[in-house]
């Protein structure tokens, strides 16, 4: 399969490939790794006239230490997230969940802005820094902003970003010690997720997201308000789709994945406490 | 557009249309066959590839993100006298290969596996290489091959 024919156009710095996607309009797409897109555009799900290249900005690579959190570039490489010992040790949930995004061969092309501006909630990385209550930095033609990881997927494949803003950075807050598991279910070990859970405790604090539990990645804050109630992990647990609204597709049905959720987040509280 | 990549040590210039896949300009306009097509969607792992000396699905590239870059095949594994790879010896002498079809991309996942992490446990390589898939289902040979390889 070869996707529909496009023109490409090459970026060498974040500002180039905004006013680049500025001057192609709504028909434009910024390529990262391309782990996300091509797959799409060869399936013609997606067929973007031109494509701006920002896998060569290599200044978005990058995984510093910025005090109460961690700064990711947006190019970063999931196989970078997954062996950064900064990430082990800071924020060991999101090196973990980086190395089961796809396969090696995908880890070593995709990064996790992609995966995240992709807003895919079957995705790994975009329910986990959802999990550690992230930040993302957009950059437009007017400056950037900070949008919440909690107000940035607002639809199937849709997020917050504005069509010539591009994601530069997740900043991801230090677990300072928490617990954390993260649970995957699928068949085939490079598969997307049936259903996942991205988990974290540390005193009556929690974070629980869910992956491919919705048409976003689903915060599990019901569950969160029972354990800083007080509640057992398996009364807490119960509460794991309260705020999901799950799909059936090939693999589960709808029942299916309500339990699945539950039974997932009753491990991974367990592993996390 | 003009794209020019090093395979397996020799430096090619080709135009391209951009939405050129690698694995396409890879078989079909330098000629090298040895990398096989398999599912299009990079699952199968038989189109792996190593640019700049790391493994990538070959069908999930686009010839022009490839541009500047060095790329190694299943051809340039063996050194020219015909010599194999350790990896490729270590597949023959273990049997580890059934129709052939995953072999390419199985060897060049192993070999990148390998470079990240030079002595796996016999679950390292099985996870190492679950973006590969055999459809004879002959992983048990498969990876005994990796393990041998890894102890020479």
């Amino acid at each position: 399969m070869i996707p529909a024919a496009f023109d490409y156009v090459r970026a060498g710095s974040a500002e180039e490939a905004i006013s680049l996607i500025g001057e192609h309009g709504d028909d434009a797409k910024f390529l990262a790794g391309g782990h996300s897109l091509l797959p799409l555009m060869k399936l013609r799900l997606a067929q973007p006239t031109v494509l701006v290249d920002i896998g060569r900005v290599s200044d978005l690579s990058y995984i510093r230490d910025a005090g109460d959190h961690v700064a990711i570039g947006a190019l970063t490489r999931h196989m970078d997230v997954e062996t950064s010992d900064l990430l082990k040790q800071h924020v060991p949930l999101l090196a973990h969940a980086a190395g089961h995004v796809g396969d090696p061969q995908v880890r070593h092309r995709g990064t996790i802005g992609g995966s995240i501006a992709h807003a895919d909630p079957a995705s790994d990385l975009p329910a986990t820094t959802l999990a550690l209550g992230a930040t993302y930095i957009a950059q437009g033609p007017n400056g950037t902003r900070e949008i919440a990881a909690s107000e940035f997927y607002q639809g199937f494949l849709t997020s917050a970003l504005e069509a010539d803003e591009m994601l530069t950075e997740i900043r991801v807050p230090k677990m300072n010690g928490a617990g954390w598991s993260f649970q995957k279910f699928n068949r085939r070990a490079q598969d997307w997720a049936i259903v996942g859970v991205a988990a974290w405790r540390r005193n009556g604090d929690s974070g629980v997201a869910l992956v491919n539990m919705g048409s976003v990645p689903i915060l599990a804050t019901s569950v969160s308000s029972a354990l800083a109630g007080g509640a057992s992990i398996e009364d807490a647990a119960a509460q794991a789709a309260a705020e999901a609204e799950p799909q059936a597709d090939l693999n589960a049905s709808v029942e299916y994945r309500t339990h699945l959720a539950k039974v997932l987040v009753k491990r991974a509280l367990t592993e996390a406490s | 557009m003009e794209v020019s990549v090093t395979v397996n040590g020799v430096t090619h210039t080709h135009d391209v249309e951009p939405r050129t896949l690698l694995v396409q300009y890879i078989r079909e306009q330098v000629g090298l066959t040895g990398t096989n097509i398999g599912c299009d969607t990079s699952s199968c792992g038989a189109c792996t590839i190593h640019l700049d000396g790391e493994a990538v699905k070959s069908c999930t590239l686009l010839a022009v993100q490839a541009d500047g870059g060095s790329i190694t095949t299943i051809e340039g594994m063996a050194a020219a006298d015909g010599t194999l790879h350790p990896m490729q010896q270590a597949f023959m002498e273990n049997h580890g290969l059934q129709c052939g079809y995953c072999t390419p991309g199985m060897v060049m996942a192993a070999t990148s596996l390998l470079q990240e992490n030079p002595n796996p446990t016999e679950h390292d390589v099985r996870i190492g290489l679950e973006g590969n898939l055999c459809r004879c289902t002959g992983y048990h040979n498969i990876v005994q091959s990796v393990l041998a390889a890894a102890a020479k």
